[in-house]
């Protein structure tokens, strides 16, 4: 039979649950109610954490994976893929993560990393990874190691987009670089980027990302989903920015919607009316370096 | 002859990749009147709910029935298969639907991400089997009189026809294989009107 030419955890299954995921919305939660909320709205996945990064920038302290039992009932109120977060390098709670059956883990500069020198090797894994990224050497770095999807990173937790508009656009800007030098210059840009040559070749070749990249960290209204689109993402992650805000089943679909219609004003007007209270944001200048999760990764 | 995508949410940019690299007309559709002058539309994979709210949302429903009345043919690959099937099993509660085609469609039925799987796929319209790429993927649990079964993977129908309709399981789109894209422009939207 057939059945012995199948295959699990190849990257073209890897990297193709992430192409189903374009285009849309992804949602922190943290209860099983916050889940069901998300997957009425539209989200086409759902984060599963014990707090959302506002919380976890609040509390201080060591952010660590979810309890499993939390994992678990999100897990058990959608039908839509959920993911969860372990800490970069921790590659046993990603283990436990890929046993309680999670969809995408995310290795997260939210939670504090357990390793300063190395991120997991997600090779070794059935399930796929999403991994942050700032530029395109932190992004094929992540792919080198098996990242399936990448996210460029924001400042999580701020309600503030500045930092994904600044890491959308570096990224942008390089891979536009990349695809304008000549065949023997890739070897220097691969050292200076301190990337794989093949993945540096590949990006000049095709003039893109070879996996699927959303956005994340600070996005908070229609308005932030449907600029970070327009800035040539391939979709969304929203944290804080739903369940922190004075009614989130309303701006949850509004962010939906105004991700499809990205490049349609009427729409994203329509939909970013009477939203109620967004949650409060924080200016990037005002958190201390050390407190800023994105500088984590290597 | 123009072909749309459905491009509310998904996996729309592979198809009209697949459709141009055949020579079609494709274009994305992401509001109701962009249906109008379309001899065939995909709806592709991604999130079944997610795109089922935004066809409610933005009045699909009833444009893309009254479209396939008057002759576009209508494909739907994995998300896009439940969109299209009369009934869907292991849904979510008010999972809708447009009820088109008689099938049954079972929601991740092969299993969650860790589940999901490649493998040769047998069409008896194809000299060689074609590489399936199944994400969290559906099966089609049982089938109307008049619906030909295309393919079946352990015993459960991946590929479905009825008339004007196409359901596959997996993802054509993802694999740079154009037959069955070519198979949907050739058989599916190139059949005479009943």
């Amino acid at each position: 039979m057939s059945d012995v030419q199948r295959e699990t955890g190849t990257l073209r299954v890897k990297t193709g649950l992430a192409e189903m995921l374009k285009g849309g919305v992804i949602m922190d939660v943290v209860t099983p109610e916050q889940a069901r909320i998300a997957e009425d709205a539209g989200a086409v996945a759902v984060m599963a954490l014990e707090r959302v990064p506002a919380d976890i920038r609040a509390a201080g302290g060591v952010a660590r994976m979810a309890d499993p039992t939390i994992v678990e009932a999100i897990i058990s109120a959608v039908t839509i893929p959920v993911m969860a977060k372990c800490r970069i390098g921790h590659f046993v709670e990603a283990q436990v993560l890929q046993s309680l059956g999670v969809d995408y883990i995310d290795e997260s500069e939210v939670l504090t990393p357990a390793d300063e020198e190395h991120h997991v090797n997600k090779w070794d894994f059935t399930v796929p990874f999403v991994c942050g990224c700032r530029n395109l050497g932190e992004a094929l770095r992540r792919i080198a190691e098996g990242a399936a999807m990448v996210r460029t990173k924001g400042e999580p937790g701020t309600g503030n987009v500045v930092e994904a508009v600044r890491h959308m656009r570096t990224l942008t800007d390089e891979i536009a670089w990349i695809k304008g030098l000549r065949p023997e210059q890739l070897f220097t840009a691969a050292k200076e980027l301190q990337a794989p040559y093949e993945l540096v070749k590949w990006v000049a070749e095709n003039g893109r990302l070879p996996v699927v990249n959303f956005s994340a960290g600070g996005i908070a209204t229609p308005a932030d989903a449907a600029l970070m689109m327009q800035l040539g993402c391939d979709g969304v992650f929203v944290g804080s920015g739903i369940f922190k805000s004075g009614d989130p089943a309303k701006r949850a679909k509004a962010i939906v919607e105004a991700t499809t219609h990205f490049e349609d004003p009427d729409i994203i007007a329509r939909v970013s009316r009477d939203l109620g209270e967004p949650m409060v944001g924080i200016n990037i200048s005002e958190i201390p370096e050390a407190e800023r999760m994105q500088e984590r990764g290597w | 002859m123009k072909i749309g995508v459905l491009a509310l949410q998904g996996a729309f940019r592979e198809h009209v990749y697949s459709l141009e690299a055949l020579d079609a007309h494709a274009v994305p559709v992401r509001l109701p009147d962009q249906l109008d002058d379309l001899a065939g539309l995909i709806i592709p994979g991604g999130e079944s709910t997610a795109i089922a709210k935004l066809m409610d949302s933005y009045g699909f429903h009833a444009p893309i029935l009254r479209r396939h009345e008057e002759g576009m043919a209508i494909w739907g690959t994995c998300a896009g298969a439940i969109l299209v099937a009369r009934t869907v099993v292991d849904g979510v509660a008010d999972q809708s639907t447009l009820g088109l085609m008689d099938i049954e469609v079972r929601r991740n039925a092969f299993g969650r991400q860790v589940d999901s799987f490649e493998v040769d796929v047998s069409f008896d319209d194809f000299d060689r089997p074609f590489r399936g790429i199944f994400i969290r993927a559906p099966w089609i649990e049982s089938v109307g009189p008049g619906v030909e079964v295309l393919a079946e993977h352990e015993g459960k129908v991946v590929a479905a026809r009825e008339g004007r309709l196409l359901a596959t399981a997996f993802h054509p789109e993802l694999t740079g294989d154009p037959r069955i894209h070519r198979y949907f422009m050739e058989r599916v939207v190139g059949a005479s009107p009943a």
